[in-house]
């Protein structure tokens, strides 16, 4: 047989009509993901062509985008409708959804793995570009907008071309005090903000096979943050693991879900990551990222006018207004336990906001479990309800103008914290001595 | 969605690459349930916001929507009145989500995207697939042939779908098995 990609494979097991010349390939979908904010227009969409939701069990609804992240009603009226409008779309078409009041709800990409939704060998789509976090687990996973939802409810299948692969091989070992997330922003600043457009990125290489889920899922999560559909990483004793403990029965095919040995990618990258430091951004897409004792580069002045920085200043030092540790890229118990061990026996710096939201209400719990919400509160950080919260910015937990804020989200962009805000992404290390110092900091020299 | 063979209109030319879509419509303004009354909320947070009222071709810069996959921001830019965004590069997911609206996505060399001018007339002809400036030099773009026929002939991939109900229904069983 003709060696194939891990994609390839993924690929040829979901489809139900091949492409062709004049028509893309019609693609089953395996899990769809929903949300809010990305559905209320395809149940429109169904309801105003009479059609139904054909496979309602294998939709997951979940909320977190508007909610708040404090206890209590929603006092704004328009997120309060949004979430109104989700329950009664699952109440009519048969959807599980985990609600305001579940305790199984979170962030729509911590919960699909927490559930043993996400399996390997899936396609898995949500009208959420971060639905690439699920590719960790060698799913096929990936963003699409809300036409597409509305396609998914009411058959099933997607309609798509098939991409282009990349793979990304990492050799070598990430050092102390450097993350997961540090590897992904390093990959990102390498390949740039479009450098996957048009491709699934597959991860590949000792420096990847050593990370945990977790870790992979961060990876994976920012795929899309290089313009790539989606990221990948074959499944193996970990994925077999992390699955088996949420009684997950593994399957005897998951284990030939690889690239096999002679499979050809579009392209290939091979890099190093052992003299890899922690990273931070200074600029407004996610690639514009630094070692975080470097300098900030010469770049198109917009960037760095809109976040009041010059070329060739030191990042280390700069002072800071709020630290948000959260969103789907690092808000999982491995990543609250990494900010937990900067914060102990530690304090916030005066003035400065911190906040600590957990992915999920399974997150918190086990956090609370393990006395980290004590860490957090001690060292005067704000424990809250899980939610997208401060990555988005939709729920009220924003940024003000000129504010700054070092961030473990995905996302830079010019006022995606709040209009006029200025983000700095870092891993849960960094952004937890950003809180301590209130500057940034070179977390190595506080572990 | 209305057939859409030519559109001829002048050029709004935004000078910025990698724009977001948190850029084309911001966050905040997503909390509705319906597609309407977006386009007032067109890169909200601007200092100069683009007139739209002037033209109905956005010329934007390379990775042009980039970001999240909101089709709030195809909806927002049709709602203010474009039809059409021409780039030398434009991010996957706003494209698959411009053409299930009818907005025409014209990916286009960057030696010919250099020649847009504010103001300038220009026709974009899905029969053809050129893009002629008037006057001036033309350009070939490329189209997936699939969605140049649903934007020619005003029909949507949801009906294309829903005819391969068999067929979906013959996978379901293979795969049951496997
Ligand atoms: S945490 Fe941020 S990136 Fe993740 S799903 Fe929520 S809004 Fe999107």
């Amino acid at each position: 047989m003709t060696p194939r990609t891990l994609f390839e494979k993924i690929w040829d097991a979901h489809v139900v009509r091949p492409e062709t010349a004049d028509t893309p390939a019609v693609l089953f979908v395996d899990l769809h993901l929903i949300h809010e904010v990305t559905s209320p227009q395809a149940f429109a969409e169904l309801r105003a062509r009479g059609l139904k939701v054909r496979r309602p069990e294998r939709t997951v609804a979940t909320m977190d985008h508007s909610t708040p992240t404090v206890r209590g009603p929603i006092a704004d009226p328009q997120a309060a409708a949004q979430v109104r409008r989700l329950e009664e779309n699952c109440r009519e078409f048969g959807i599980e959804l985990h609600g305001m009041d579940s305790d199984r709800r979170g962030i729509v990409h911590v919960i699909g793995p927490e559930l043993g939704r996400t399996r390997p060998g899936m396609t898995i789509v949500c009208g959420d570009s971060h639905t690439s976090t699920h590719g960790a687990f060698g799913a096929l996973a990936f963003g699409i907008g809300t036409s597409e939802v509305g396609h998914v409810l009411a058959t099933q299948c997607l309609l798509q071309r098939k991409p282009k692969t990349l793979a990304i091989r990492v050799d070598g070992r990430l050092g102390p005090g450097v993350t997961a997330k540090d590897l992904i922003l390093a990959i990102i600043a390498k390949i740039g903000v479009d450098g996957g457009t048009g491709h699934v990125i597959e991860y590949l290489g000792p420096a990847v096979r050593a990370l945990s889920m977790e870790e992979r899922m961060t990876v994976c999560n920012m795929s899309i943050e290089a313009g790539a559909r989606a990221g990948l990483v074959a499944p193996d004793e970990a994925t077999f693991e992390y699955l088996a403990a949420r009684s997950v029965p593994v399957r005897e095919s998951w284990r030939s879900l690889r690239s096999d040995e002679d499979a050809r990618h579009d392209r290939e990258i091979s890099w190093d990551a052992s003299a890899l430091e922690p990273m931070i951004t200074y600029g407004t897409n996610p690639a514009m990222a630094i070692p975080i004792g470097g300098e900030v580069p010469h770049e198109d002045g917009r960037a760095l006018r809109y976040m009041g920085l010059r070329s060739g200043q030191k990042l280390l030092g700069h002072p800071v207004d709020v630290v948000f540790i959260g969103s789907c890229t690092n808000s999982r118990l491995s990543d609250l336990r990494q900010a937990a061990r900067v914060f102990k026996g530690r304090k916030v710096a005066p003035k400065i906001r911190a906040l600590v939201v957990p992915g999920s209400r399974a997150v918190k719990r086990q956090a609370e479990a393990e006395g980290l919400d004590r860490v957090f509160l001690e060292a005067g950080a704000e424990w809250r309800e899980p939610g997208c919260s401060m990555c988005i910015a939709m729920n009220g937990d924003q940024l003000q103008p000129g504010q700054v804020a070092v961030s473990t989200s995905n996302r830079n962009f010019e006022g995606r914290q709040g209009a006029g805000g200025r983000t700095f992404l870092a891993s849960p290390l960094t952004a937890a001595a950003a809180a301590v110092t209130g500057a940034i900091t070179d977390v190595r020299e506080m572990l | 969605m209305q057939p859409i063979r030519l559109i001829r209109s002048r050029c709004v030319v935004l000078a910025a690459d990698n724009v977001d879509t948190d850029q084309i419509i911001p966050a905040r303004f997503l909390k509705g349930t319906t597609r309407e009354g977006l386009g007032r909320h067109l890169f909200a947070d601007w200092a100069a916001r683009p007139p739209a009222e002037d033209g109905q071709v956005l010329v934007a810069g390379a990775n042009f929507g980039c970001g999240s996959s909101r089709e709030h921001a195809v909806w927002a830019l049709l709602d203010a009145g474009f039809r059409a965004v021409v780039s030398p590069k434009i991010a996957d997911i706003f494209r698959a989500n411009a053409l299930k609206n009818g907005l025409v996505p014209v990916v286009v060399e960057p030696e010919f995207h250099r020649l847009l001018r504010e103001g300038m007339d220009v026709s974009i002809d899905l029969e053809s697939l050129r893009i002629e400036i008037r006057g001036g030099p033309a350009a070939a773009f490329a189209l997936d042939p699939f969605a140049r026929y649903c934007l020619l002939n005003g029909v949507d991939e949801m009906g294309f779908l829903l005819a391969q109900s068999e067929r979906i229904t013959e996978y379901e069983r293979r795969a049951c098995e496997r």
